[in-house]
């Protein structure tokens, strides 16, 4: 039963949850564009900070969801990735036509959807979460609908996701048939040890993956995840590729780590071979990418893959590993995209994302092409930006697991991801004469969304330089799982 | 602490010069200059000031570092800024700031756009690389072992040449990147392998120098560890199979970052093999040492044919550069104090020489406008002085005697004669194409018709000052070597020591076999 220690715990998602309806209500009754930016992250703010206080309240467990550091460190970085989401968006916007204050509504119901995915400890509410979160991210996709691309992207992300759904459900479907479970902890009882051998409950975690995969863009399901990136408005891409992609894995590492379905030696064979083909399949295909946006789409895909090894050794060095590289991704990933949505800010239709646009911006804009090229060295792992703790985890991480396939396909990956990094860095550098640019505009940096950019770059070096508290703090988070 | 600011004062002076753009020109040159001699000047009062020749351990066991400096980083992983400095370090940085002042010089009216900018990276990749020789902590190690392909990349993509056969910049920067960047990863590994074995072993993460010196790895395993090291360090040496990017890259570089590259860059790999590679796994490279010492040989020999083989004149010095670099090869795996002391000076003696040479070809090239030698010729009567210093500096690189170079190479071969007959025999026979190759050189572009009448500008005071010093160095270290020696002789012994542990009491000749 739920008792007030439970509410207590889940007030950062009723927080969210109230604000989305705030926001709603706001908009019914008078619509203005900066005080519903305000309102949203206010909202996140006040969630950001009750995070602090439930961190006081120890693991919690309520009959759906499980509130632990995992969860914890999540739902933190869920809501400062939306709280970037939104005040970038707030520039991007400005220029919008149509109605702007519906796309807050959606951002904070996704992030609310976000969070009960992490904290989810039931396969209900694990559906519950990732439909939450996915719903208004079809909106958010589509929400330039006028735009033939966003339109399409909307589209394609509906349907692709509601056949990944279908997976999911069947393979739910199955595990339940197996054994009249749904809970994790009843799932893993029931299943007992030998489960990985079962051939039902081997299918249902299987379809399972299958759905989740298709979320996170895992190789074979992968094909949506370019155009969608390209077609989608600034700040829904932006979404897509931070919050949506890490509640995600975070959900299936709680079931890699619980349930013996997802650890049998068949399994994990064949997420390693996933992982391979994800980190190698997005890093090629990233290659040739003329546009910035599918570029970075790409990329996403080969740091999931490089992710995707942490579910292949699935221990306590494994979780700990996924908390920073996922921080070290998500400060690098915002910022890139931030910096796309900032250049083409105000909204005046398709998004800047071809290179060439970006072609000597460093000699335009400083400071914006410094925080690109941070963020890019980030993606790439250099030393002393964040990336490379990440990296630094990863390799550590399977060399301590003796996984020498996957790091060798990391390193791979890194060598050939590395060649389109530097390829958008040195554009940046480029002079190009008489080209017609999309920019900024010139107060860009006053803004609050170039101030997030900046601060998140500003964060990459720091993180990178001087990561120790960071590590403490993510040890000790997750050392209770 | 005085260490911290070695590597503190390039980056700041960096960030200063990118700033100082914005009063006018001359402004980040000065302020470039400025911090490199700064950076020399540190040295040398240090070398003034410490003893180094007196830190000879007494068994080879114990290690003592003139100066020492550690200050907690990541407690979780133990790992710590720990940067320390001996003899062969000292002389190392020495040389860096030396190179970097010469480099800021050499591109006083090269580089004409974006100049503070270019002067951020040039200061960058010299603070990465006096990082890379003053640390002692392997992650702090790796960091600025990686660090510095970031500057060095802008330094070829932005201010480089476009290269011969359709050849971008931008490539040669890409895979001079991607090489090293990759081969990087591999020795990651390799570090974390051995911090996990040594965290088996005593229940605690350290990254540090000594820690993982006592690190017993065994067998197969170390020979694994020694390779992922060595290949990193093969690729930035470059050994041959993996020398791909060099000419590519040196064609391409502006002259700042040729001689960066020859000068400096080149020497961390011998660096990192005398430091890490040699002593983490003395077994396992003695065991290795003939492979190693016959990858050298191949080297010395195919860097010095293919130089023969060339037109652009950059590409020519770049791959005598592979072929000098083959010598510290066979010496470093030698295992032989003489040896390993001769790598020393003839590390030296090719940063000055190859150095003087890429500064020569770029001021052929502000005069004449191209690095193809088949343009050039005749340029002994059409301008001064520069032909000369192109001859000192051609005879240093093969080896004239009362040169650096001949003292180093000389150490070497005797040295190693030893050990490796056959390799010396065979590696002193390559002085004839290095003869060839320099007396290539100098035909080519000085002596023949010339193209054209008019005279060329002469050499101003700026260039004709860097190339003296320069030929001074060459002199003095070739014909009074033994300040450098007794410098860094405390560390030789050391890895010299390890070295010979690893080999027990092999016979050094079959009897009868000097008759």
């Amino acid at each position: 039963m739920l008792t007030l220690n439970n509410l207590l715990a889940l007030t950062p998602v009723i927080l969210v949850s109230a604000f989305a309806v705030l926001v709603m209500l706001g908009i019914a009754w008078r619509r203005a564009h900066s005080g519903t930016v305000l309102v949203t992250t206010l909202g996140l703010n006040l969630a950001l900070l009750s995070l602090f206080l439930v961190g006081t309240m120890g693991r919690v467990e309520t009959p759906l969801l499980i509130i632990d550091g995992l969860a914890l460190l999540a739902s933190g970085m869920i809501l400062v990735s939306t709280l970037a989401c939104a005040t970038i968006a707030h520039a991007y916007l400005a220029g919008y036509r149509g109605p702007k204050e519906e796309f807050y509504l959606l951002l904070l119901i996704g992030a609310a959807g976000a969070m009960i995915l992490v904290s989810s400890s039931h396969l209900a509410s694990l559906f519950f979460g990732l439909e939450l979160m996915s719903m208004p991210l079809y909106g958010m996709l589509a929400y330039s609908f006028r735009e033939r691309r966003s339109l399409e992207a909307g589209i394609k992300y509906l349907v692709l996701s509601a056949a990944g759904t279908a997976f999911l459900l069947f393979g739910m479907a199955l595990l339940y048939a197996q054994t009249g479970r749904l809970d994790f902890e009843g799932l893993v009882s029931a299943l007992g040890i030998g489960a990985g051998e079962n051939l039902v409950s081997l299918a249902g975690a299987g379809m399972m993956l299958v759905g989740l995969g298709f979320k996170l863009s895992i190789v074979p399901f992968h094909l949506w995840t370019p155009d969608v990136y390209e077609g989608g408005p600034g700040p829904a891409t932006i979404f897509l590729a931070s919050v949506s992609k890490l509640a995600v894995f975070v959900v299936l590492l709680r079931l890699v780590l619980l349930a013996p379905a997802f650890q049998g030696a068949w399994f994990l064979d064949t997420l390693t071979v996933l992982a391979l083909i994800t980190m190698l399949g997005g890093n090629l295909l990233a290659l040739q990418q003329p546009n910035l946006k599918r570029l970075l789409g790409y990329s996403s895909i080969g740091h999931f893959g490089y992710l995707m090894a942490t579910l292949v050794v699935s221990n306590q060095f494994a979780v700990e590993t996924t908390g920073v590289y996922m921080v070290t991704y998500l400060v690098a990933t915002l910022a890139a995209f931030g910096v796309v949505t900032l250049i083409s800010s105000p909204y005046t239709g398709e998004d800047a994302a071809a290179l060439h646009h970006y072609r000597g911006l460093f000699w335009r804009r400083p400071y914006l092409a410094a925080v690109l090229t941070v963020s890019m060295l980030s993606l790439a792992g250099i030393p002393f930006t964040a990336g490379f703790i990440g990296k630094f985890y990863i390799i550590a991480l399977t060399v301590d697991a003796n996984q020498w396939w996957l790091l060798g396909g990391i390193i791979l990956g890194s060598a050939i991801g590395l060649f389109y990094y530097l390829r958008v860095m040195v554009t940046l550098y480029l002079v190009e004469p008489g080209m017609r640019r999309r920019d900024a505009t010139p107060d860009w940096a006053a803004q609050a969304g170039g101030l997030v950019v900046i601060l998140l770059a500003v964060l990459v070096i720091f993180l990178g330089l001087y990561p120790g508290p960071m590590v403490h703090w993510i040890s000790i988070l997750l050392l209770g799982y | 602490m005085i260490l911290l600011w070695l590597i503190l004062i390039p980056f700041l002076g960096g960030l200063l010069c990118w700033q100082a753009d914005r009063w006018g020109e001359q402004a980040p040159r000065w302020i470039a200059l400025a911090t490199m001699l700064f950076v020399l000047g540190i040295t040398l009062v240090l070398w003034w000031l410490g003893d180094y020749a007196l830190q000879v351990p007494a068994t080879g066991e114990s290690l003592s570092w003139g100066l020492e400096w550690r200050m907690d980083w990541i407690p979780r992983f133990g790992i710590s800024v720990h940067l320390a400095v001996d003899g062969l370090s000292l002389v190392l940085v020495g040389l860096t700031g030396f190179l970097g002042a010469l480099a800021v010089l050499c591109s006083w009216h090269e580089i004409g756009a974006r100049v503070g900018f270019f002067h951020l990276n040039l200061l960058w990749i010299l603070g990465g690389v006096v990082g890379v020789f003053l640390a002692i902590d392997l992650f702090l190690f790796f960091l600025f072992w990686e660090m510095m392909l970031v500057p060095m990349y802008f330094l070829i993509a932005l201010w480089g040449h476009s290269g011969s056969g359709g050849k971008s910049r931008i490539r040669a920067a890409t895979k001079f990147f991607i090489y090293t960047q990759a081969s990087g990863l591999l020795m990651l590994a390799g570090i974390l392998a051995m911090v996990f074995i040594n965290y088996s072993d005593t229940g605690q993460f350290s990254f540090s120098y000594e820690a993982l010196l006592q690190t017993q790895v065994s067998g197969s395993t170390a020979t694994i560890l020694m390779l992922a090291f060595f290949i990193a360090f093969a690729v930035k040496l470059p050994v041959v199979p993996l020398h791909g990017w060099l000419p590519d890259a040196h064609a391409q570089a502006p002259t700042a970052g040729s001689v960066d590259l020859a000068g400096i860059l080149l020497k961390t790999a011998a660096y990192g093999m005398l430091r890490f590679a040699l002593p983490f796994f003395p077994e396992a490279s003695a065991d290795f040492a003939p492979i190693a010492m016959t990858l050298g040989l191949v080297g010395i020999f195919y860097g010095a044919i293919l130089a023969c083989g060339q037109e652009d004149i950059k590409r020519l010095i770049a791959y005598t550069s592979i072929s000098h670099m083959g010598f510290v090869l066979i010496a470093i795996y030698s295992g032989s104090e003489l040896a390993l002391q001769g790598a020393v000076v003839l590390m030296l003696a090719h940063a000055f020489s190859s150095a003087g040479l890429f500064i020569l070809s770029g001021q052929i090239y502000e005069r004449v406008h191209t690095r193809q030698m088949s343009q050039m010729g005749g340029l002994w009567g059409r301008v001064t002085g520069l032909p000369g210093f192109t001859l000192v500096f051609v005879a240093a690189a093969l080896g004239l005697p009362g040169t650096a170079n001949f003292v180093g190479e000389f150490m070497i071969l005797f040295g190693t004669f030893p050990v490796a007959p056959v390799i010396v025999v065979f590696g002193a026979g390559s002085m004839v194409l290095a003869a060839i190759y320099g007396l290539l050189l100098m035909q080519r572009v000085h002596f023949g018709p010339a193209r054209a009448d008019n005279p060329l500008a002469g050499l101003d005071v700026r260039e004709y000052g860097m190339m003296l010093i320069l030929v001074a160095l060459v002199l003095v270290f070739g014909l009074f070597p033994q300040p450098l020696l007794d410098t860094t002789q405390a560390t030789m012994i050391h890895v010299q020591a390890l070295f010979q542990e690893a080999v027990p009491a092999q016979p050094v000749l079959p009897a009868g076999g000097v008759e």
